[in-house]
């Protein structure tokens, strides 16, 4: 995810150049079995979710006898189960991964980006080395900061608060997303800068009004994927989180499937549903956006 | 390109000071950041590392017990062996699968990007609790996967109530997700110049020869860039573990992961300091797998500049 991320907005060119024109005279009969093929292993990839999608639309005791994807009852019983099963209804746990993910967003766009802007156009003593660093902690596992990092948020009595979760973006330590823009930036004409200095712009409208309105596709790229990786964390908040007040959405699901055993999977699978739903959206929503992003710095 | 490649630049570039005011205040959530959250708590994690520490009382300093500890401690030894089976076995399967199926698809298919996108998918939901939770129902004794199987008349058995397939089970969802590095290897392949594959053809080259002597070579860099970054993200590998097994790392310790088993040192028995000490052992694992990545390279990795 994380490098797919770096290509396609480092390199937009990559997906603007057309894809046919490498082996235009292939004979009908071998692209056809090269169709067959990729459908084949495309419904293989994606028939177990498919079934639990559908799985979800039967009633609980018929789930595992019925392997197929073919609906003959459509019954929404499952959701309503499930959104019910727990506590809280399960808009209260979505609405706490949305909390979560909203922080978390503001914060790599904000922060990832100034500290993007130092290392792209400012120069200052210790450059290369801070660089370094921050190249560095791209590779640094979580495992080895988290505990000391519990031990401070529970001394300041953050745990079962979502700070632990949001304040670290708001201090740019997806340095993931630093280094992205900082290449994204590379690509930005220095002309630009120097024109607005000329007219007596500091750095802080330079970055303002002249790189962030032009580094639009890096910051939808950060949103899309700060989205769908915070929505999907789980040891993060499995760690922080502990009262089931402030469960987010893995974590009710999470709970929901322990505290059920193997009784109610109808309604397991219709909250499972309900939890990828919004990565799915995103997903669509942020392909377009990207294309869009592409296309308008195509030019380069 | 990457992150890797920058590091390799490094010495290259020239520092410079100048606008040393204004960095610091852009910088300086980002300083904040590196003290508080990640390199301040990496320094201090190993600070621990040497100690007894479950968080009720305070530190006690106890040498290097805690590394000594690790040779005697079969469950630690027993989750290595469990991490690097998962490791070695689902990254190199992922990756080749990523690969051809990103040269299947470079070589002018229509409808490329609807295949992309679904494929691209498993990557970004193989992660999260609600895949896992699949898994363990598409695995279980009545699961889907057994199901199928009886089409054919074979009875299987619980693939994850077994302790001899359930760690298959995780490196298959682990391989599922070849989307994300077959997405980079499409981008790679679009970068190898088409004339030589012309020149090739021109000299009779096979098609199979061209993807020996021109495809393997050019892509050669992003091979390598995947393998780093594949290695270094597997080994953390932690939610599907935890959810399938419920959180023990059963059946009888087979998928006891090397994260799950930091969390239940770290975060059920609160024993902090031993935990800091595994969680160092990661990082000098990690290490050197990218270490040996980066010395291999020199032998197979071929940079065109």
């Amino acid at each position: 995810m994380t490098e797919t991320a770096t290509l396609l907005s480092v390199r937009p060119e990559l997906v603007t150049q057309n894809p046919v024109s490498r082996r235009r005279a292939l004979q009908p009969v071998r692209a056809f079995v090269k169709h067959v093929v990729l459908i084949l292993g495309a419904l293989i990839m994606l028939y177990p979710v498919l079934w639990m999608v559908v799985s979800s639309l039967r009633p609980s005791d018929k789930i595992f006898g019925d392997p197929t994807l073919v609906l003959k009852t459509f019954d929404i019983k499952n959701y309503v189960n499930g959104w019910n099963a727990l506590t809280e209804p399960y808009g209260h746990y979505l609405i706490n991964s949305m909390l979560v993910v909203l922080g978390a967003i503001i914060g790599n766009l904000v922060a990832c980006s100034l500290a993007a802007y130092a290392f792209a156009r400012l120069n200052f003593r210790g450059k290369r080395w801070w660089f370094g660093i921050m190249l560095i902690t791209i590779m640094v596992p979580i495992h080895v900061i988290i505990v000391p990092q519990y031990i401070l948020f529970s001394q300041v009595g953050w745990v079962n608060t979502f700070w632990p979760l949001i304040v670290p973006k708001l201090l740019a330590t997806d340095a993931f997303f630093v280094f992205l823009m900082v290449q994204f930036m590379r690509g930005i004409p220095r002309e630009l800068d120097e024109a607005a200095r000329i007219d007596g712009a500091g750095h802080p409208r330079i970055f303002l009004q002249i790189i962030l309105p032009l580094m639009v596709p890096a910051l939808g790229t950060t949103t899309i994927f700060t989205f769908i990786w915070t929505w999907n964390d789980f040891f993060s908040q499995l760690i922080y989180l502990t009262d089931p007040e402030k469960y987010t959405s893995s974590l009710a699901l999470r709970s929901f499937v322990d505290s059920q055993g193997s009784t109610d999977w109808g309604a397991v699978f219709a909250m499972s549903v309900v939890s990828l739903l919004p990565v799915f959206l995103v997903f669509l929503f942020g392909q377009r956006f990207l294309l869009r992003g592409i296309a308008t710095t195509g030019g380069k | 390109m990457s992150a890797l490649g920058e590091l390799r630049q490094l010495k290259d570039s020239k520092a410079a000071k100048g606008d040393g005011k204004a960095a610091f205040w852009f910088l300086l959530p980002w300083f904040l950041g590196l003290f508080t959250v990640t390199a301040g708590p990496m320094l201090a994690s190993l600070g621990l590392s040497f100690t007894k520490y479950n968080l009720l009382q305070p530190p006690s300093f106890i040498g290097f017990q805690n590394f000594v500890r690790m040779f005697s401690d079969e469950r630690l030894l027993h989750s290595l062996g469990v991490t690097f089976t998962y490791v070695l076995v689902s990254v190199p399967l992922q990756l080749g699968l990523a690969l051809a199926l990103a040269v299947l698809l470079d070589r002018g298919v229509r409808g490329l990007s609807f295949y992309r996108s679904v494929y691209y998918l498993p990557s970004l939901i193989g992660g999260s609790v609600a895949i896992a939770v699949l898994w363990r129902t598409v695995f279980g004794v009545n699961g889907l996967f057994n199901q199928f199987l009886a089409i054919f008349g074979i009875h299987g058995q619980g693939w994850i109530s077994s302790p001899d397939t359930a760690i298959g089970t995780l490196i298959l969802l682990n391989v599922w997700t070849f989307g994300a590095p077959m997405v980079i290897f499409l981008a790679g392949l679009r970068q190898i110049p088409v004339s030589l594959y012309e020149a090739a053809s021109v000299d009779g080259a096979s098609k199979g020869r061209q993807f020996i002597s021109i495809t393997l070579p050019m892509l050669s860099p992003i091979i390598f860039f995947n393998l780093v970054l594949q290695l270094i993200h597997s080994f953390q590998s932690f939610t599907q573990a935890f959810v399938v097994s419920g959180g023990t790392g059963g059946p009888a310790d087979s998928t006891l992961l090397f994260s799950l088993y930091l969390y239940q040192r770290g975060f059920r028995a609160f024993d902090m300091g031993y935990a800091s000490a595994l969680a160092w052992l990661l990082v000098v694992i990690i290490g050197a797998f990218t270490a040996l990545n980066f010395w291999a390279s020199k032998y197979w990795v071929f940079y065109d500049d």
